[in-house]
């Protein structure tokens, strides 16, 4: 069943029962187009003359750097409390499971605006949780990097557990069972065994969680607000750029969608190194 | 061994697939952020559609009679020109007074449509330019009129038809005791002004810089409605917005008067646009803009007399 997969890639795309149907090729093409059109506009109107230029200015570099710490932390809170999280849902047989995944995949297919309100209700000065935080430990969210490192963890966690979900449950468990009836402890067969095993489904479930949070919008400047340095990441600055600098605004796309690109390609590549 | 790490692969591959493709629509909601100003307003404009009938009767009552003649006259010579459908776009600070205002067109004008669309000033602008299909442009600010002037996207020389003054906004209570402009520079006082290029923020960086006071907001809105907004939720402790916008929000947050030698006087111009498909209603729009009725409206929710 699995055997015949890398003939059909070698052959090009071409499958076996003769010539493809010109009608799917032709929606096809009409659907690529769809995702290819914008990007194409953003390379034909982008200001090349001066890239380098605005690629330089302070606005833009504390941005990307802001992007990059931000995604950095959100992917490593997601990584240390993903873990735990997938595990539970995949091995553990528990009431409430089936909610428990609803919710902690609610943020994939919510609105992150959504999101983001839910937080500021929740963490913020004045939230059910967050009023505590300020008043015990004179901790703020919103407004500060913090804030905006955990609307990213909020949104993009959910990819990692999903993804890391998976791999759990269809990893072999011969091992652990094996490595069980030696007298290992649960825990430890979690560490040394079933992870070891996982690495590069974490690798991929990791950079895929780190995509979403450099790119994450709504939450962030609803919950964190925006401010150059603190909490406007790239894809706020590229929101306002776009009423104030467009050419700016363009360059900074740009630079998103070939990173995206980048992350999305090598992951691609990777997992069909592994095979 | 081979055999169960593809397998293994080719289920990890699914996952990824619909991650992707999970991921592109995530990120496909950008314009969350114009739903997020979406919220205040809507909510806002709830409330205060509940009262345009008390709005109409009181201007029809209120206003004398030489005013009712000069009114009954535009509405007669505009009466069969004013028909279909019109989309105006106005700045956010008119969300609650447009609403009613479009309401009283629309009674004056049988078989006329007003769709208002709300947002920062700058907001629309960039909509405007990027082909967003509007007939009429309502600024808080001259600046952002200007832009469309010289893209040639506005029809003739916008008229000012309403002017508004600059207020503190603090959140129920004013738990900070914030008093005057100086106060905004304490340490402690977490201020949200509006982004560079929305008006409502250039207005308040003229007026603090001519008083002195350095303020480091911790936020900059995209438009004055995120601003009150985040007052009312106690999440900051003072920010710069219109007059009208503390008036229509009294329920939820308080007003700290800035002095006049201190303030500003926003001159909000209204034009026609080029891009339009609706030309005689938009200008009928614009002609009831300054039209007595429409004053009255504005008064109502406190902007100042033209």
């Amino acid at each position: 069943m699995t055997r015949h997969r890398p003939t059909t890639r070698t052959h090009g795309g071409r499958t076996h029962g003769g010539r493809p149907p010109i009608f799917i090729v032709v929606a096809a093409i009409f659907g690529a187009a769809v995702f290819l059109l914008p990007f194409l506009a953003l390379i034909v109107r982008a200001p090349w003359g001066y890239a380098r230029a605005i690629v330089a200015e302070p606005d833009i570099r504390t941005a990307l750097r802001l992007s990059m710490v931000c995604s950095v932390s959100a992917t490593a809170i997601s990584i240390v409390f993903g873990i735990p999280l997938a595990w539970v849902q995949a091995r553990l047989v528990f009431p409430g499971r089936a909610l428990l995944r609803a919710i902690t995949t609610l943020p994939v297919v919510l609105p992150p605006v959504v999101g983001g309100l839910a937080l500021l209700l929740a963490f913020g000065r004045n939230g059910i949780l967050g009023r505590y935080l300020y008043d015990w430990f004179s901790i703020r969210l919103p407004f500060t990097t913090a804030g905006a490192i955990v609307a990213e963890a909020f949104v993009s966690m959910p990819f990692f557990v999903l993804s890391m979900e998976g791999a759990f449950a269809t990893a072999d468990q011969r091992y652990d069972e094996a490595a069980a009836t030696l007298g290992a402890s649960r825990a430890t067969i979690l560490w040394r065994i079933t992870l070891p095993a996982l690495g590069p489904a974490l690798v991929a479930s990791a950079v895929l969680c780190w995509a979403r949070a450099l790119g994450e919008f709504g939450a962030t400047i609803t919950f964190a607000g925006n401010f150059p340095g603190t909490t406007q990441t790239a894809p706020l600055a590229v929101y306002q750029a776009f009423e104030t600098n467009p050419d700016a605004a363009i360059m900074l796309s740009l630079l998103l969608v070939a990173v995206s690109l980048i992350v999305l390609m090598s992951l691609r590549h990777r997992l069909i190194a592994k095979a | 061994m081979q055999r169960a790490g593809r397998h293994h692969f080719a289920h990890q591959r699914r996952i990824i697939a619909a991650l992707v493709t999970a991921v592109v629509i995530a990120s496909c909601s950008p314009t969350g952020s114009a739903a997020a100003a979406g919220v205040g307003r809507k909510r806002r404009t709830a409330t205060t559609t509940t009262t345009p009938t008390t709005v109409l009767t009181a201007t029809t009552l209120t206003v004398p009679t030489t005013a009712t003649t000069t009114t009954m006259a535009t509405t007669t010579t505009t009466r069969k020109a004013a028909t279909g459908n019109i989309t105006v776009f106005a700045a956010a600070s008119l969300s609650a007074a447009f609403t009613d205002l479009a309401n009283a067109f629309e009674r004056a004008n049988p078989g006329a449509r007003v769709t208002n669309n709300f947002a920062g000033s700058s907001t629309l602008v960039t909509q405007i330019l990027n082909g967003a299909p509007a007939d009429v442009f309502a600024s808080a600010d001259i600046a952002n009129m200007d832009k469309l002037i010289k893209a040639k996207a506005v029809d003739d020389t916008p008229t000012i038809f309403t002017r508004n003054k600059l207020m503190i906004v603090v959140p129920k209570g004013n738990p900070l005791r914030v008093k005057t402009l100086a106060d905004l520079g304490r340490d402690e006082v977490v201020v949200a002004l509006g982004a560079p290029g929305v008006p409502v923020g250039d207005y308040a960086r003229q007026i603090l810089a001519a008083a002195g006071v350095t303020v480091s907001p911790k936020t900059l809105e995209s438009s004055v409605s995120a601003i009150v907004s985040k007052a009312a939720l106690k999440e900051i402790d003072a920010g710069i917005v219109y007059v009208t916008d503390v008036a229509i929000d009294e329920y939820r947050v308080d007003g700290v008067a800035i002095p006049d030698k201190q303030n500003i006087v926003a001159e909000y111009p209204i034009a026609t646009l080029e891009s339009g498909n609706n030309k005689s209603t938009a200008s009928a729009f614009v002609a009831f803009c300054r039209s007595n009725a429409a004053q009255a409206i504005l008064k109502r929710y406190r902007f100042l007399p033209l």
